[in-house]
């Protein structure tokens, strides 16, 4: 505890002199807050909360859609997807989503959208324009995780009691191959170039690699942390780079984002950010990570050239999910 | 494999209709007849039934029905299908990973009033190849099964008895307990204490033997996370008719002077496991203190008010299956399911043996919803666990305190820890 929050007041300090480094043009980050029902909107180059947005109820998983003019969010308990403006804040539309909606997933093509739902075994698919369900694809008990092929080929979901990587076709809509990983699978991430998939497992601690190919395990990537009792060792938020080197992994309550070479799976560094840090993003042009800290109701900055965390951003109560966009 | 899913899926759906109908007609039942035998939701199927390649693991699901007065609160009043209905969720959940492994689980259920059927009913099953036994009995009864099967190749999961001794002088090597005992629950509720401040205590308690032994419990955890016992009083009942019109205005009296001459202290500690007259207590004490113990502020496994770590949706497919919350037993013997479930899972084989090796070996750890990993204490076979201190409604904190530390893991900090036990030889 304490020394999270001398790290944080060093970040502060040198979030500050970073300033005069950044790049002029700004861009948008969104951040869903679970207990808030808001989402925080954050400028890139000031790092500054620049609106808070009032949602429906329980928002959790967020993405951008419609190059970018719209925002996603699954407001789990009101059973829906609201769709809003990136620009003007304001309220397009609602979407069905099933029931509980926690983590979704759009096609490359930009539609259909793949929604998990929680509480009901299923992946839901919608048609973001017409608003209308295609299928209802069954799934193992507490599907979460969702991840998509480069290709659009394959959808990953996982299933958090069921404990699998489910591989789901999106032509025939029907799950093809189950694997097995360890205990409460969270997220799941193809690698860039599509060959692999990483699978978190939170209460397992470790990270499943898949070959996307065979649905053979590859390797299992294991953490370690000084003065960390492995208990808190949680994986959750997996994010890969564009180049498909380096991966960053979001441990949960050790409050530490892990840094691994995607060659060699070998963790090369563990940075610390806030409290129970659950899903990461990066913001422009992989310039920087945001990461959602669920207990400590921020958001770390961490600069990625430099592999420091630099900056905390209060947000609003036990921040979620985070997007951002390109341009 | 997709249609075979859905087919899956069709007889999940049939079966939870099935159970719907079943919990309904279980709840109309519930207060007609206290003692009639229930049989649980879902039939057993039987090995020749299931698709081809299929393996099955049979648990059996042992119930001593013991003879207790129904608790002052109507809310506390036990559902008939107390605990089993937890083990048939996690067999559904065992199921749905199985359906892709190729493995089915089933659970048969024998519940008596008497210690001998029940220890002969084990040796029966055992005798016909079953070897995987869930047990809620009383602490003499699971010793008397435990040694009935000394020498097979079996593993008893206990989730009704938190007799400190069965994980102490009394343990078994076939056994292992899901539940937390009773030291467990009152280091859980002391650290609490401790972090507070609140350390000066009063204890009053009630007269069966098993609040003695929640007493004894408590005052070693008092003892050992440096809380003060200022005085003590034990509280004398008459089991009778709780179903009176009227009594308050009585207790509302009785219990102020029952408190009146009790040394200055910062927290009343009441001690009644049967419900008898805890909640009688909170506001109507002497002075304003808070009441904890085994009412007001207390040790629990499960409350149907915690949502953390994800568990919506398990309270919630509970709620679904079995039109009721569930309640910490049903919770107790569903992770004494999950953890066959864990095992077949993982574990190279079903035979029983590599079963049992796979759940006590360091690579076996249970996602039950506390947000971390549990697993068994290989010197006694006690299942680590947090343990929520909550009020009726809601949790209040979770045990393990912050700062109470431990060289090996934090949830050691709950219960007699290695150095100290008792229990010798277990597992060999």
């Amino acid at each position: 505890m304490r020394r999270s929050r001398y790290a944080i007041l060093l970040a502060t300090v040198l979030g500050t002199l970073s300033f005069a480094s950044n790049s002029a043009f700004a861009v948008k980050v969104f951040i869903s807050n679970e207990k808030d029902n808001t989402v925080s909107v954050i400028d890139s180059e000031t790092l500054k909360v620049i609106k808070t947005i009032n949602v429906g109820q329980r928002p959790r998983g967020i993405i951008l859609a419609k190059d970018e003019k719209w925002l996603l969010i699954c407001t789990s308990d009101d059973n829906r997807v609201e769709v809003y403006d990136t620009k003007t804040y304001e309220h397009i539309k609602s979407l069905p989503s099933g029931p509980d909606p926690e983590l979704f997933i759009l096609h490359p093509s930009g539609n259909p959208l793949y929604i998990a739902n929680e509480d009901d075994n299923i992946v839901t698919v919608v048609n973001i324009d017409s608003g209308k369900i295609l299928a209802e694809i069954p799934v193992g008990v507490e599907p979460e995780g969702m991840g998509m092929s480069p290709d659009g080929k394959t959808l990953v979901n996982t299933s958090e009691t069921t404990n699998m990587a489910h591989f789901i076709n999106t032509e025939t809509q029907e799950s093809f191959a189950h694997v097995l990983v360890d205990n409460r699978p969270r997220v799941a991430q193809y690698t860039p170039d599509g060959k692999y998939v990483w699978v978190s497992a939170e209460i397992g601690g470790t990270i499943t690699v898949i070959d996307a190919a065979t649905k053979e395990k590859k390797h299992t990537i294991t953490f370690a942390i000084q003065g960390i009792n492995a208990d808190a060792i949680q994986p959750v938020g997996i994010r890969i780079d564009k180049a498909g080197k380096k991966a960053y992994v979001a441990l949960g309550p050790s409050n530490r984002i892990a840094v691994i070479d995607v060659e060699t799976f070998k963790v090369e560094k563990y940075l610390l950010v806030g409290q129970r840090v659950w899903n990461l993003y990066f913001v422009d042009n992989e310039k920087y990570i945001f990461t959602t800290n669920g207990t400590s109701n921020d958001v770390s900055v961490i600069d990625v050239k430099k592999l420091r965390t630099i900056k905390s951003i209060r947000v609003g109560r036990y921040p979620w999910g985070v997007v951002a966009t390109k341009k | 494999m997709a249609s075979q899913i859905n087919n899956a899926i069709d007889q999940l759906l049939k079966r939870g209709l099935l159970n719907l109908a079943l919990a309904v007609l279980a709840s109309v039942t519930i207060f007609g007849s206290p003692h009639l035998s229930y049989a649980g939701g879902i039939s057993t199927p039987k090995a020749d039934a299931l698709p081809e390649g299929t393996k099955l693991v049979p648990i059996m699901y042992l119930r001593e029905l013991r003879k207790r007065p129904f608790p002052v609160s109507l809310l506390d009043i036990p559902p008939k299908n107390e605990g089993i209905s937890g083990a048939h969720l996690a067999i559904d959940d065992n199921n749905t990973t199985g359906r892709f492994l190729k493995q089915s689980f089933s659970l048969e259920v024998f519940e008596s009033k008497d210690q001998a059927e029940i220890v002969a009913e084990a040796k029966r099953l055992n005798d016909s190849g079953n070897s995987i036994f869930v047990v809620d009995v009383t602490a003499e009864t699971l010793l008397k099964i435990s040694d009935a099967l000394k020498d097979k190749q079996v593993l008893i999961l206990n989730a009704g008895a938190p007799d400190q001794r069965l994980r102490e002088q009394d343990c078994r090597s076939n056994i292992k307990h899901t539940l937390p005992s009773r030291a467990m629950l009152t280091d859980a509720l002391a650290q609490y204490l401790a972090w507070k401040r609140w350390r000066k205590l009063y204890i009053v308690t009630g007269p069966q033997s098993a609040d003695k032994l929640y007493r004894q419990a408590f005052l070693r955890s008092a003892k050992r996370f440096g809380l003060k016992i200022v005085g003590e009083n034990n509280f004398k009942y008459e089991v009778g008719s709780r179903r009176s019109d009227g009594g308050f205005e009585q207790v509302q009296k009785q219990i102020p002077s029952f408190t009146q001459n009790a040394k200055d202290h910062d927290v009343l500690i009441v001690i009644d496991e049967w419900g008898q007259f805890g909640d009688y207590f909170p506001y109507r004490t002497w002075k304003a203190r808070p009441v904890a113990g085994t009412h007001g502020l207390y040790p629990t496994t499960w409350h149907p008010g915690v949502e953390l770590w994800g568990a919506t949706q398990f309270q919630n497919r509970f709620k679904r299956k079995w039109n009721r919350v569930m309640r910490p037993l049903d919770y107790n013997a569903w992770m004494a399911v999950r953890t066959i479930g864990e095992a077949a899972t993982r574990s190279p084989s079903l035979d029983a043996k590599d079963l049992i090796a796979y759940i006590g070996s360091p690579k076996f750890s249970l996602a039950a919803f506390k947000g971390q990993k549990l697993n068994y204490r290989d010197w006694n076979g006690q299942l680590r666990q947090p343990i929520f201190l909550t009020t009726a409604k809601l949790h209040v904190t979770v045990s393990p305190q912050q700062g109470f530390l431990h060289q090996l893991t934090e949830l050691d900090t709950l219960g007699i820890d290695k150095p100290e036990t008792k229990c010798k030889g277990y597992g060999q």
